[in-house]
């Protein structure tokens, strides 16, 4: 396989989703290819960083009602 | 039928093949139960850990912050309204993004009223087909010309400053909607690849499509960025 083909086979691989042939074809390419493992290691810095995303705080005024919310629904 | 002490005759963990691991879901989510116990400081741990993510999905659905924060509040309402009648068919956090969905999408239909008849129909560029990286990174013989960096030597602290975070979040709300969800669903919200071709009701090669796509745009603006 060519680099231009693995770059684009990278999530099925992560995913778990490649034929055991491709698979094997893929991890052989990667062996020997600095280019596609930073490619690969670039993706997963990626995933990383966008998971990031989720400790936001949530703003104190949306807790509170939220929160008032649950209070009269628990009494409820 | 017999009883084995052994964990292993429950079948592979993890095997999602085998019939019993679906069949016994886990009876006793600990979040659903300190909610319909009225556990409060369960439903402020809840709410909190995933205001982040569920922000980022409304946020595709609709343009405006304050809307976005809207639907949000409306979704855990709507979740204690009815968590009563919630069968534990899906987890407790698929349940919560999919009446999140449905809120956004209804808001989207609201705020679209009230936009131009172009922007209603306009076709979203950067779909589905196409390499994800551009051809000149590539020589004739298809293997790479300029590689790419590694990001070892990037320090920590400018990797993971807040103005990286930024640049992940333009990058990720500049994604058609398509991606973006499922980028969201996956990275972002941690989903796995069943749950979110659940949420979305896409087939799984789609899903992956829509996920690589997304994650190779991030990956190129970043690549940009930390140069």
């Amino acid at each position: 396989m060519t680099c231009r083909e693995i770059v684009e086979l990278m999530t099925d691989y992560l995913d778990g989703a490649l034929s055991a042939g491709d698979r094997a074809k893929f991890e052989q390419h990667m062996g020997g290819c600095d280019g596609c493992r930073a490619y690969l290691a670039q993706l997963r810095a990626t995933r990383m960083l966008m998971g990031r995303l989720a400790d936001e705080p949530i703003p104190a005024p949306l807790r509170a009602e939220l929160m008032n919310a649950f209070r009269s629904w628990r009494s409820s | 039928m017999s009883v084995s002490l052994f964990s292993g005759a429950r079948g592979p963990e993890g095997d999602p093949s085998y019939a019993g691991a679906r069949v016994v879901r886990d009876p006793v989510d600990p979040d659903l139960a300190a909610l319909r116990s009225g556990d409060e400081a369960a439903f402020e741990a809840l709410i909190g850990r995933y205001h982040g993510p569920m922000l980022r999905l409304a946020m595709t659905y609709v343009r405006d912050r304050g809307v976005a924060e809207d639907a949000v509040q409306e979704t855990w309402l709507t979740c204690l309204r009815t968590i009563d009648r919630f069968q534990g068919r899906s987890s407790l956090k698929t349940w919560i993004f999919g009446i999140l969905l449905n809120v956004a999408r209804s808001r989207r239909r609201k705020e679209s009223r009230i936009l131009t008849f172009t922007s209603l129909f306009r076709r979203e560029a950067g779909d589905d087909r196409g390499p994800t990286v551009g051809a000149g990174r590539f020589g004739g013989d298809s293997m790479w010309a300029t590689r790419p960096d590694s990001w070892d030597n990037v320090p920590e602290s400018r990797l993971l400053g807040r103005e990286t975070i930024d640049q992940v979040k333009v990058a990720i709300e500049a994604l058609p909607a398509r991606q973006r969800e499922v980028v969201i669903l996956r990275d972002v919200a941690g989903f796995d690849a069943d749950e979110v071709c659940t949420l979305l009701s896409i087939s799984p090669a789609n899903q992956r499509v829509r996920l690589h796509r997304g994650r190779a745009s991030v990956r190129k603006v970043l690549e940009e960025y930390l140069k």
